[in-house]
């Protein structure tokens, strides 16, 4: 299982990274997960074979500070970040505003969810058999 | 004066679309700035509408040169959070058809990369030597590229005894085949002159820049995540290979020297490979989050996976190698001359489908 070895805040991200890295940490990637209401930000660095993961708790709306100031390597990933999750990044070394990895006639932030969107997930209990929908599924008559 | 030159993303040696505009004084590269996005499929996305198990076969697709490390990344993850024990014998198999995945993928490397400096013989030999392995792949799962042979809890197909006897008559032939293209390669004057010096890359900004594979370890850095014993790389005596200079003619030798020591490993892994089940059985759903890597030909695979307890995963992220060796290649590129432009970007050994998912 994976490990968060930190915990981040917008205040103390640049510093903590900036710390890590003068620890010998090396960036490796960051990971976005869409939580509904706000997005966990992982930050995975390496030292002699052993991840370090830092995680940041971001809001939606709110822009997320770029670490590229310090950590160039990781400017392709804060640009894909941009484009997939529609997340500002303010800060970028390379800025290319929302159009790295996405063509300018594709989907905004194709990587959201959208409630009510997509395959409902299904559950299966420890025998193999299907239980209920993990997702509530709408009811009849609500929009 | 400066002026911006777009290289790509149609080249005669690019073989994926990629897009590099160049900061040009004179034919001296100033600054390089990439361009991708023309190969980008949302696989990740896709993943989190399938099934964990469906995932298997789509995760496959992610690239056409590594992809049986790619299922198997992700099936080391989904076992790590269903807590599911790979049985000895998938273990073994699992090395073999990864490094019989690294070879074909080196020998289509360096047969590009000789393309790329208009050594078209040498290209069409090392193509015709990748053959051996790609027939040692088909005879083994009964495909060439897609194996399908990966899946959560071990492997679908086994490896019959005269199935061994072929494989090793394979490796037998590609070591006599690749003796003389390497001794060129690694030899010949024209192929020192375009790579040996260009594109260099010290170890310190190598590891800074958060290089990996043979672009890392041509520049000194002894850094392999097979070394952490994964499958059965730890019961296989391995140590990485490395190389010092740090330009393109030092990652092509470590890929060289790559091939040879793949080989040995198939023939150890063949020679030890223990009797027991293909795969173990299991019930239920992923749940909780797991963060693997695994070693392709061109570096470190991340697969970061988040179940909740259904049988589609909530997360499903994949840091390629490729990825993580652009920063490096812009750092390579600034101050070489325009001809080295494509030496340099194919001694990297780009994947853009990879890179781009």
């Amino acid at each position: 299982m994976m490990q968060v070895n930190e915990t981040l805040t917008l205040e103390n991200q640049l510093e903590k990274i900036g710390a890590l890295q003068h620890q010998g940490y090396r960036f490796v990637t960051m990971t976005v997960v869409d939580k509904g209401e706000e997005f966990d930000i992982f930050y995975h660095f390496d030292l002699e074979y052993e991840l370090h993961t830092c995680k940041l708790e971001l809001k939606k709306g709110d822009p997320l500070p770029s670490i590229s100031g310090v950590c160039f390597p990781a400017v392709v990933v804060e640009n894909e970040i941009q484009d997939l999750f529609g997340i500002t990044v303010t800060g970028l070394v390379i800025d290319y505003e929302k159009h790295f990895i996405l063509a300018p006639d594709a989907p905004a932030q194709p990587f959201c969810r959208v409630p009510g969107v997509g395959v409902t997930a299904v559950a299966r209990d420890a025998n193999g058999n299907l239980t209920a929908p993990a997702v509530p599924q709408e009811k009849e008559g609500e929009k | 004066m400066s002026m911006l030159v777009p290289f790509g993303p149609q080249h005669p040696v690019l073989p994926e679309p990629l897009q590099l505009r160049l900061e040009l004084n004179d034919e001296k590269v100033v600054s390089a700035v990439p361009v991708v996005g023309y190969v980008h499929r949302g696989l990740e996305k896709l993943a989190e509408q399938k099934d964990f198990v469906q995932d298997t076969f789509l995760i496959e697709r992610v690239c056409g040169i590594c992809s049986f490390m790619h299922s198997m990344a992700y099936s080391m993850g989904i076992e790590e959070l269903m807590n599911i024990e790979v049985p000895d014998r998938a273990r073994y198999l699992r090395v073999i058809w990864a490094e019989l995945h690294r070879m074909h993928s080196h020998l289509l490397a360096l047969g590009l990369l000789a393309d790329a400096f208009g050594f078209e013989n040498l290209f069409y030999n090392i193509w015709k030597i990748r053959e051996e392995i790609m027939d040692a792949m088909e005879c083994t799962t009964g495909a060439r590229v897609m194996l399908g042979t990966c899946c959560i809890g071990g492997v679908r197909k086994d490896i019959s005894p005269e199935q061994a006897k072929f494989v090793l008559e394979k490796l037998a032939n590609f070591e006599k085949m690749f003796k003389r293209s390497s001794e060129v390669l690694m030899g010949d004057y024209s192929v020192k002159e375009r790579l040996a010096g260009v594109g260099i890359i010290d170890g310190k900004k190598a590891y800074e820049m958060g290089a990996v594979g043979p672009t890392l370890r041509g520049s000194g850095i002894a850094k392999d995540h097979r070394m952490t014993g994964y499958a059965a790389y730890g019961e296989l005596g391995f140590e990485p290979v490395v190389e010092t200079d740090g330009d393109c003619y030092s990652r092509t030798m470590v890929r060289i020297r790559e091939l040879y020591q793949s080989m040995n490993l198939v023939r150890e892994a063949l020679a030890k490979l223990p009797a027991g089940d293909l795969k173990t059985p299991f019930k239920g759903n992923p749940a909780g989050e797991a963060a693997v890597r695994v070693e392709q030909p061109r570096g470190e695979v991340l697969y970061y996976l988040r179940g909740n307890g259904t049988d589609k995963l909530d997360r499903l992220r994949i840091r390629t190698p490729t990825f993580a060796n652009i920063a490096p290649l812009l750092t390579m590129l600034v101050g070489c001359n325009l001809p080295d432009v494509a030496v340099i970007i194919l001694s990297i050994d780009p994947c853009i489908s990879c890179t781009e998912r």
